[in-house]
């Protein structure tokens, strides 16, 4: 707090001097050793007043944090710069408050999963093994997961395409406006009430059996208003010019739409789409109304039960002994592996596949 | 190859906003034609009603004919298509498409448009590149991105590939406008050789370009804001600029206007 520069004076003659544009700044050491005081008497208030939870002790240490930002920058650099210092600490504080569960989230995960994952896991299912017995595997939900979120992907990426190009290229007025009206209801859906109408017309009304097929539409009736919104802003930022230069040089506005605005828009909606996946690939309810789960392996997905990873997750937990919840912990790990892995694959390709501007 | 385009009655809409009202002229072959005027009167408008471009923008609506030799652009059964393949345009802000490269932003136009052999392409694409004067510069890097060029090799690279599919009139929307003098220059330049095979429109704000480039010259102007856009006159570019027959015209070009 040394670094304390002269304040601009007022000469004799009463005539204000040349304002300098030096002002008094805490130094840049300042803001971690705040912290570190902050924790510190965190830490120490939670013992001296006996509180159990450390989450509490964070907050105290959260709270002086950037109350004592705010009230040494106010006396040190003046007003402007407290509340600057204000914003600036209330969103490192957010941000680590908002990181803190993500982070233990995974770290849980990963020191609990880790235990079982192996090959065997990996590549075998649960089969005849007693439910109560350490063992068995998760190969039959990773198959019914990848095929049913497949499936379900073959139905609702080219669906929510055409949609977007329709209302983006070509949808005019009130029958449009219908459509974005219902996209945006449809996003709301729960995933439960997408299972129980699939349940109603596919199963109860027109008799099929439970399968893979069956969960994948309604994951496809959850994924699809996702697929349309995102593809709908990429194509939006295409810029008319670019429309515009085709449509001059004689190209039909399909082949326009077709070579020239979704190439240029591919990165963006291939992440929306991968995106999209991610989210469908975690959801258990329309999976357990309408795949039902199984312990053995079933390729088809077109015919009987099949297991999915969020299901096992969930089943296994339900069982309860200790080798039971290792697997659901490792059929997690491994889930969010899953999704983790299509998030940085779309990244990728949207890379890969952005315009290119350097020279 | 170029050809005359005769225009009567011509009025354009924006929904129900009237753009441009009742413009009449001839616009002779192989030559350069120059449009100026105010920001607003409508020359852009106009521009873009002689390629049927207009009605790409929502609520856009023309009335009137636009004779291209005997065929007029707004007849019964006019392909707005095969209409866009005879009258190419190249607009204000150069605009290559960011996912091509240099060839194939020049190809664009033949490719999108029905096959051609590999060697063919290579033949047009090299010939309308040299048409564009752009040859020299970018031989070595024509899988490069046509984005990765400066402007005024971009707009060069635009009028490449407008030429490219063989049009027989050329609309210009003020193609210098966001290009230095000497990209400018180059292109006025080109301008002056295009005219030997094309029929020249250019829409400029820049009066000493018109005179430099065009062989006629028409004067736009609007009675006030929101009013519709009307053509003043249009002569001989040598005659507009030294004697115009409308004291309109004088005042705009000698700055004597608002």
């Amino acid at each position: 707090m040394t670094a304390v520069t002269d304040r601009p004076t007022v000469a004799s003659g009463g005539a204000p001097l040349p304002v300098s544009l030096k002002q008094a700044r805490l130094p840049r050491w300042a803001p971690p050793v705040i912290a570190l005081v902050a924790a510190g008497a965190g830490c120490g208030i939670g013992l001296g007043a006996g509180l159990d939870s450390t989450i509490q002790w964070g907050l105290i240490a959260a709270a002086l944090f950037v109350l004592g930002t705010y009230v040494l920058s106010a006396a040190v650099e003046g007003g402007r710069q407290a509340k600057d210092r204000l914003a600036t600490s209330m969103v490192w504080t957010s941000f680590l408050l908002a990181v803190i569960p993500l982070a233990s989230l995974l770290w849980e995960t990963v020191a609990r999963g880790i235990k079982v994952l192996n090959v065997y896991f990996l590549s075998h299912s649960m089969g005849t093994l007693p439910d109560a017995l350490p063992g068995g595997g998760i190969y039959h939900a990773i198959i019914g997961t990848l095929e049913q979120v497949g499936l379900a992907t073959l139905i609702a990426a080219p669906i929510g395409l055409l949609t977007a190009i329709y209302l983006v290229e070509y949808g005019r007025g009130r029958f449009a406006k219908t459509v974005t009206f219902f996209v945006d209801v449809m996003t709301g859906i729960p995933s439960i009430v997408a299972g129980l109408f699939i349940l109603s017309v596919w199963i109860l009304i027109l008799g099929f059996g439970p399968s893979g097929f069956a969960g994948a539409m309604a994951l496809a009736i959850l994924m699809m208003p996702v697929v349309v919104r995102s593809t709908e802003e990429m194509l939006k930022l295409v810029p008319n010019e670019l429309r515009e230069a085709s449509l001059a040089l004689g190209v039909p506005k399909w082949r326009t739409i077709l070579k020239v605005v979704l190439p240029t828009s591919l990165g963006g909606i291939t992440t929306g789409v991968m995106l999209a996946i991610a989210r469908i690939t975690g959801e258990t309810a329309p999976v357990l109304l309408l795949v039902w789960g199984a312990k053995t392996i079933n390729n088809n997905p077109f015919d009987g039960a099949q297991q999915s990873l969020p299901l096992y997750v969930f089943q296994q937990w339900q069982i309860g002994t200790d080798a039971a919840y290792d697997r659901a912990w490792g059929a997690a790990l491994v889930l969010i592996a899953f999704v983790m892995i299509l998030n940085l694959v779309a990244r990728g390709i949207a890379r890969w596949k952005a315009p290119k501007t350097h020279r | 190859m170029a050809k005359r385009i005769d225009v009567s009655g011509l009025s354009a809409f924006y929904g129900s906003h009237k753009a441009i009202d009742d413009i009449s002229m001839t616009i002779e072959p192989r030559s350069v034609t120059a449009f100026i005027g105010p920001s607003g009167c409508g020359k852009s408008t106009f521009l873009r009603t002689l390629n049927r471009m207009h009605e790409v923008t929502p609520g856009g609506r023309v009335e009137g004919k636009v004779m291209l030799d005997d065929e007029n652009l707004y007849g019964s059964g006019v392909d707005p298509v095969a209409v866009r393949r005879t009258v190419g345009m190249v607009f204000q802000r150069p605009n290559p498409f960011p996912t091509m490269s240099i060839f194939d932003n020049v190809a664009a136009g033949l490719r999108l448009n029905g096959s051609y052999k590999k060697s063919e392409l290579k033949e047009i694409v090299e010939r309308s590149l040299k048409g564009a004067n752009l040859w020299n510069e970018v031989k070595d890097r024509l899988n490069k991105p046509g984005s990765g060029l400066s402007g005024g090799q971009q707009q060069r690279l635009c009028i490449a590939r407008a030429i490219a599919v063989e049009p027989q009139v050329l609309l210009m929307d003020e193609p210098c406008s966001a290009l230095d003098p000497i990209s400018t220059l180059a292109i006025e330049d080109l301008i002056g050789e295009l005219k030997e095979r094309f029929t020249i429109v250019i829409v400029t704000h820049n009066m000493q370009q018109a005179a430099r480039v065009s062989d006629r010259t028409a004067f736009f102007n609007l009675a006030a804001v929101g009013k519709p856009g009307k053509l003043i006159e249009i002569d001989e570019t040598e005659r507009i600029f030294s004697n115009p027959s409308v004291q309109a015209t004088e005042d705009y070009i000698s700055g004597r206007f608002g």
